[in-house]
């Protein structure tokens, strides 16, 4: 991001300058409505800057076309604090779905999706429709559809704003798991002792949103 | 041709992304299904009205009538002119004296079953049947000034022409209701692609986070509509045949829409209602989810 700026009609963010590299693990704190999610959306294609130069893999938001963004969030995966699943789907089609839409392969994939439910811990309930899971199980699954595609960058936006501590914990291992395959995970959160417990199992760095711009916090967290 | 290919093909995932809930899927049934009957019987009034204007065309053209009018002394003499003169006619093939029993059925429908023909004076009826060739219409005419100036020949193009046109007009308005029908569907299936969209907003939410395109969604709403329709209106033409097929039959003259029918090839126009219900709702429903998935950032 080179003086990155997001406009919703009064300026949220400004002056974006930051790099993150691939294999990194990075928390984004800041206060409710500073804009971590618009930060976030914006890795994400889902909102584009009103000014500045945001380039993800290479590629300049303001060359990206519709097919472009679509693809370039099949290598990013997203987990929101409300989920967003298609309650009608049970749960292995919701985490299945990013294959499906991508068109890939059927049957390695339902190789991987027995084992990605395994290793979320929701082989049991992968018949289940979303209603019917309790938070942490929302979330798990959440965060195995967004890796289901192998992407190389996982966003995050308070993943663990709906679940209790035990859950918690439970999710960033997973997400420190995946870290330590050579993922790149941010993690938009306000919860200082998930960023402690965090920092206990990967350097993990954090960058603070205030006065609309980020920066990179001290070590003191 | 993505999108081609996944109406087309069989995928347990576009099929289920969209939930099967909600009005619009009886909507779309039931409508292409009321559409699908409209189109069928016009389309049934088009081919009737055609056949009728064919039929009133070709048994009047080659055929005409001589009436002998003249005081009873003289009846005889001057019918037996006019059959004189028509016998003498180049390109008249044939020619016949009505009897009195064929005149009394003519006139049967307006004074009842027991005129005394007999004793009213009557004129003679000739009916002609010109040959391939035809006859000079304009040198007959002057002959029988000349030679029997009672008699009046009648080509039938006076009658013809308005029954005619009245059929062709009819045809006219059996295609024109089909347009409209058709106007009505494509109208129909934009608003209710749209109201689809609008009311499945968090599955497209969801559909683009996990990087679907806008083809692989319209695609996934495209399909549901399209076969809906389809099946609606094979229903509808279904129920249409069988109503067609049981109405009552062109000997029955005494009844109302006696005649309304579809005859041989005419049946197979029937496929084509359901594939243009497929063709007509597949890019009226991608045309309008594209500009709305466009508008939705």
């Amino acid at each position: 991001m080179e003086s990155v700026a997001y406009s919703y009609g009064e300026e949220l963010l400004s002056e974006l300058n930051i790099s993150i590299s691939q294999g990194s693990f990075y928390f984004l704190t800041g206060p409710s409505g500073s804009g971590k999610t618009t930060f976030l959306k914006m890795c994400y294609g889902s909102l584009i800057p009103t000014s500045g130069n945001l380039s993800v893999f290479g590629k300049d938001s303001c060359g990206w076309s519709r097919d472009e963004i679509a693809y370039l969030r099949r290598k990013i995966g997203v987990v929101h604090q409300d989920c967003q699943f298609l309650d009608h789907l049970n749960v292995a089609d919701n985490i299945a779905l990013p294959i499906k839409v991508s068109a890939r392969n059927s049957l390695s994939d339902s190789v991987n999706l027995k084992e990605l439910l395994n290793w979320v811990g929701l082989s049991h309930r992968s018949k289940a429709l979303p209603p019917e899971l309790s938070g942490g199980e929302r979330q798990r699954a959440a965060l195995a559809r967004a890796i289901i595609m192998s992407p190389d960058v996982i966003l995050a936006d308070e993943p663990t704003g709906n679940i209790d501590w035990e859950m918690s914990q439970r999710l960033i291992r997973l997400l420190i798991e995946l870290n330590h395959m050579g993922k790149t995970v941010v993690i938009a959160t306000h919860d200082l002792n998930l960023i402690r417990f965090t920092k206990a199992g990967v350097q993990a760095r954090v960058l603070r949103i205030s006065n609309k711009t980020v920066q990179l916090a001290g070590s003191d967290l | 041709m993505a999108s081609i290919k996944n109406i087309l093909l069989p995928d347990r995932y576009v099929n289920q992304v969209v939930p099967t809930n909600g009005f619009t899927t009886l909507l779309t049934f039931f409508t292409s299904a009321a559409m699908a009957f409209l189109i069928v019987f016009s389309l049934a009034m088009s081919f009737a009205a055609d056949r009728l204007a064919q039929s009133w065309s070709d048994s009047l053209a080659n055929s005409a009538t001589l009436r002998v009018s003249a005081p009873l002394a003289d009846l005889e003499s001057q019918t037996a002119a006019a059959l004189n003169v028509l016998s003498n006619t180049k390109g008249i093939a044939s020619f016949r004296l009505l009897k009195a029993e064929e005149q009394q059925a003519l006139l049967e429908p307006w004074f009842g079953p027991k005129v005394p023909i007999s004793n009213l004076p009557m004129p003679r009826l000739i009916s002609i049947e010109e040959d391939e060739n035809g006859y000079d219409r304009v040198g007959l005419r002057l002959r029988l000034a000349a030679e029997v100036p009672s008699a009046v020949l009648d080509d039938h193009t006076r009658w013809r022409e308005p029954l005619v046109k009245a059929a062709y007009r009819i045809w006219f308005l059996g295609w024109l209701s089909i347009g409209l029908v058709f106007f009505i569907v494509i109208s129909m299936m934009s608003l209710v692609t749209r109201a689809a969209l609008s009311s499945n907003k968090k599955v497209i939410e969801v559909l683009r986070l996990v990087g679907a395109t806008d083809q692989y969604i319209a695609a996934a709403f495209v399909r549901k509509f399209a076969f809906r329709a389809f099946f609606g209106s094979m229903l509808g033409a279904f129920g249409a045949s069988m109503t067609l097929f049981l109405l009552p039959s062109e000997a029955d003259q005494t009844v109302i829409l006696a005649g309304l029918r579809l005859e041989g090839f005419e049946w197979s126009w029937l496929i084509f209602v359901p594939l243009s219900f497929f063709v007509f709702t597949f890019f009226t429903a991608r045309i309008a989810s594209l500009s709305i998935l466009r508008s939705l950032t």
